[in-house]
């Protein structure tokens, strides 16, 4: 089985070990992975701005480069929403590259069956679960079965864990009042925990979410899913 | 693209959304609705097939609507009473107008009704010199307050008990106390005379009963009952989404509404109204009147992407589960019906324009159509209405170019990598602030790494 690796522009650009650490665990598993250079950005920001004309031109784009992968992985699962959810909307159909697209703790759990990546990271962590892998993707279960398995992590909930963190792309920027209102409630249910470490599917959220930490200096870090699952 | 709405919106939502104490009380009462609501469903043995199988009730309905309404019509009149069809807001108040004229009506009492809302009845009646009093006690206290509906179901969701007692202090002159019975008391003793003494008596209708031309009234209070068995003229201003096939279907939607609305069993009253009183009948009113109101719901019938907005029971589930309501409360929305709802059909009643700007006030986070009882796919409908306005070209020249340009760059990976490498080097030399100053403003901006992920690919791969 070859699968390919989709790793989101925004992914690309700003949190690149995101997508090193999915590639490491996954290689850790044996997973013939490989990554098509061809593939920019999935769309997404058009297709929630009513843009729909570019978002599908971008859709064609992403499955004709996807096309031949047996498996497509993304450390994301707001654009691996986008893909199975709204590219089938955009283009009248799915096709193989639609359905075949993965959240990584998705792929980790559902099709390799594993729950345990040998990972070890022995802090206390929260985990926040991201809009559209929990609604969109019914991941809810998934990434938490891997954080169990950490050796040394400590999981602990959060009260507001399935509360929006506020991000939602163009929202955080055209109504930023309102987006800062529900980043905070969001902080102060993480901070609740006494959690070190907030841990999500979605390095967007955590964008949203460590944009607030770090300008008031609160002791609380964002790490990606992928990154704890790749540490030993 | 930029409308005096919008602008209103932001500044209303701005203050709100920074507003701790409001933050407090919203998420509060909230608070308190969740786990009524989280006990009231456990009385489903299978809660989602109860939302699948009232879903299919309602979208038989809207998906027959022309027969069931005619219908209901045709029940109505065997009833001996009367019906209305009115197009428009405008149709409606005058209709009601024409009726109060007619009969000499001087009061008016109301029972708890969005759709009086929605066509600006109580402005209507005042103009026309007709007293309307609202009974419902959240409404009750909206109205001496000057204020509207802060949440379609819970119209004073924002007050505390303290609120209410100062609001009772100012405007009725009561003795301040902290008693909730109290304060209804006061409230009590003055509509009871409203009551008694009232000539029309208006109501909305939660379930308009096709096969029985019913309507079905949902309450707390007993405040409807009253209103529309005192006064001689009872007038039920219905949408006419509110339709059901059978008598029946209640026994699903009912408790559907009472477990969504407020996580009650049932209401504490509710009534099914079968025309005026009948002869040998001690009380009810000498007519009764039902108008159908159609105000743009036609448009959104015949939008086969998003008709099932209204499968809608006007339950509120959505607006307490929305992220953005509870911070921002139900007033800064500025229309009849808040929340997910709100957005969602707003846009297509009549100035879609100027409503535009709504379906863009969400994270998108879906937490609105995981609770809605009847299976709206609401926050897929708000992408719809966001596709609608683009469509429409609602968006300004400014966004329309940055999209534009956006676009060209990610058609092609060289553009996409020259794009962002230029974006790398802006934001590593920290003009983030003028870049996305809305996002910066109150939080830090990552600062990229050097190399991106497919810089490090091309590397690392090339090595091996």
């Amino acid at each position: 089985m070859r699968v390919a690796l989709f790793i989101p522009c925004f992914i690309d650009q700003l949190f690149p070990n995101v997508g090193i650490a999915m590639a490491t665990v996954l290689r850790r598993l044996q997973v013939d992975v490989y990554y098509p250079p061809d593939q920019t950005c999935c769309g997404q920001p058009a297709f929630n701005t009513g843009y729909w004309d570019e978002a599908r031109a971008l859709a064609r784009r992403y499955v004709e480069i996807f096309a031949d992968a047996d498996a497509v992985v993304s450390p994301s699962g707001s654009c691996t929403a986008m893909v199975r959810n709204f590219y089938p909307e955009l283009l009248g159909k799915p096709t193989q590259a639609t359905t075949h697209t993965y959240e990584f703790s998705e792929f980790l759990v559902k099709h390799l069956g594993v729950t345990d990546v040998g990972a070890r990271f022995p802090q206390r962590v929260t985990y926040h679960d991201s809009c559209h892998a929990l609604r969109e993707l019914r991941l809810q279960d998934e990434p938490r079965q891997l954080l169990r398995h950490v050796q040394g992590l400590e999981l602990v909930e959060m009260d507001q864990a399935e509360t929006c963190c506020g991000f939602g792309g163009t929202f955080s920027v055209k109504f930023p009042m309102i987006s800062y209102a529900m980043d905070e409630v969001k902080v102060s249910s993480i901070q609740n925990t006494g959690a070190r470490y907030v841990v999500s599917t979605d390095s967007s959220c955590l964008m949203q979410i460590d944009g607030y930490l770090r300008r008031l200096n609160l002791p609380i870090k964002t790490i990606s899913l992928a990154e704890v699952l790749a540490s030993t | 693209m930029t409308t005096p709405t919008l602008l209103q919106f932001e500044r209303d939502a701005t203050v709100k959304a920074a507003d701790l104490r409001h933050r407090a009380v919203i998420q509060k009462n909230i608070g308190t609705y969740n786990i009524a609501v989280a006990n009231g469903r456990t009385r489903f043995a299978d809660w989602q097939n109860a939302r699948s199988h009232a879903a299919a009730i309602k979208w038989e309905t809207i998906n027959h609507l022309d027969r069931y309404l005619e219908q209901f019509e045709q029940n109505v009149l065997t009833n001996g009473g009367h019906v209305f069809w009115a197009e428009t807001a405008a149709d409606a108040r005058e209709h009601v107008l024409q009726l109060a004229r007619r009969h000499g009506v001087q009061k008016v009492v109301k029972s708890k009704s969005m759709t009086t809302e929605e066509i600006h009845l109580n402005e209507a009646l005042e103009a026309a010199g007709i007293h309307s009093i609202e009974t419902d006690l959240g409404e009750y206290i909206c109205q001496i307050r000057g204020e509207r509906p802060y949440h379609i179901v819970t119209p004073v969701m924002h007050l505390t008990k303290a609120d209410i007692a100062q609001t009772f202090q100012e405007k009725l002159g009561a003795p301040l106390t902290d008693s909730a019975e109290e304060l209804a008391m006061i409230a009590r003793a003055k509509l009871r005379h409203e009551f008694m003494t009232a000539d029309m008596g208006i109501t909305g209708g939660n379930f308009a009963i096709a096969d029985t031309g019913m309507i079905a009234l949902t309450e707390n209070e007993g405040n409807a009952r009253l209103s529309f068995s005192l006064p001689r003229v009872h007038v039920a201003i219905i949408g006419i989404e509110k339709l059901i096939p059978r008598l029946e279907d209640l026994a699903l939607l009912w408790p559907l509404l009472a477990a969504s609305g407020t996580g009650q069993a049932l209401t504490a009253y509710n009534s099914l109204i079968g025309g005026p009183r009948q002869e040998r009948e001690a009380d009810g009113p000498q007519e009764f009147h039902v108008i159908l109101l159609d105000n743009g719901r036609t448009r959104l019938l015949a939008d086969g992407e998003q008709r099932d907005a209204l499968h809608c029971i006007r339950c509120g589930a959505c607006l307490n589960a929305c992220p953005v309501y509870s911070n921002i409360g139900g007033h800064a929305y500025g229309t009849t019906y808040q929340g997910p709802i709100g957005s969602v059909i707003t846009p297509h009643l009549p100035d879609a324009q100027e409503w535009s700007h709504l379906p863009y006030a969400s994270s998108l986070c879906g937490a609105c159509t995981e609770v809605c009882p009847v299976r709206i796919d609401l926050h897929h409908h708000l992408l719809h209405n966001r596709r609608n306005a683009i469509q429409r070209r609602f968006d300004g020249p400014i966004q329309r170019f940055l999209f534009r340009a956006w676009f060209w760059a990610m058609q092609s990976p060289v553009r996409y990598a020259v794009a962002a490498k230029l974006g790398n080097i802006a934001l590593r030399r920290g003009l983030a602030h003028l870049l996305l100053k809305p996002w910066t403003a109150k939080r830090e901006f990552p600062t990229p790494p050097k190399q991106s992920f497919r810089d490090y690919w091309r590397q690392h791969e090339r090595r091996a």
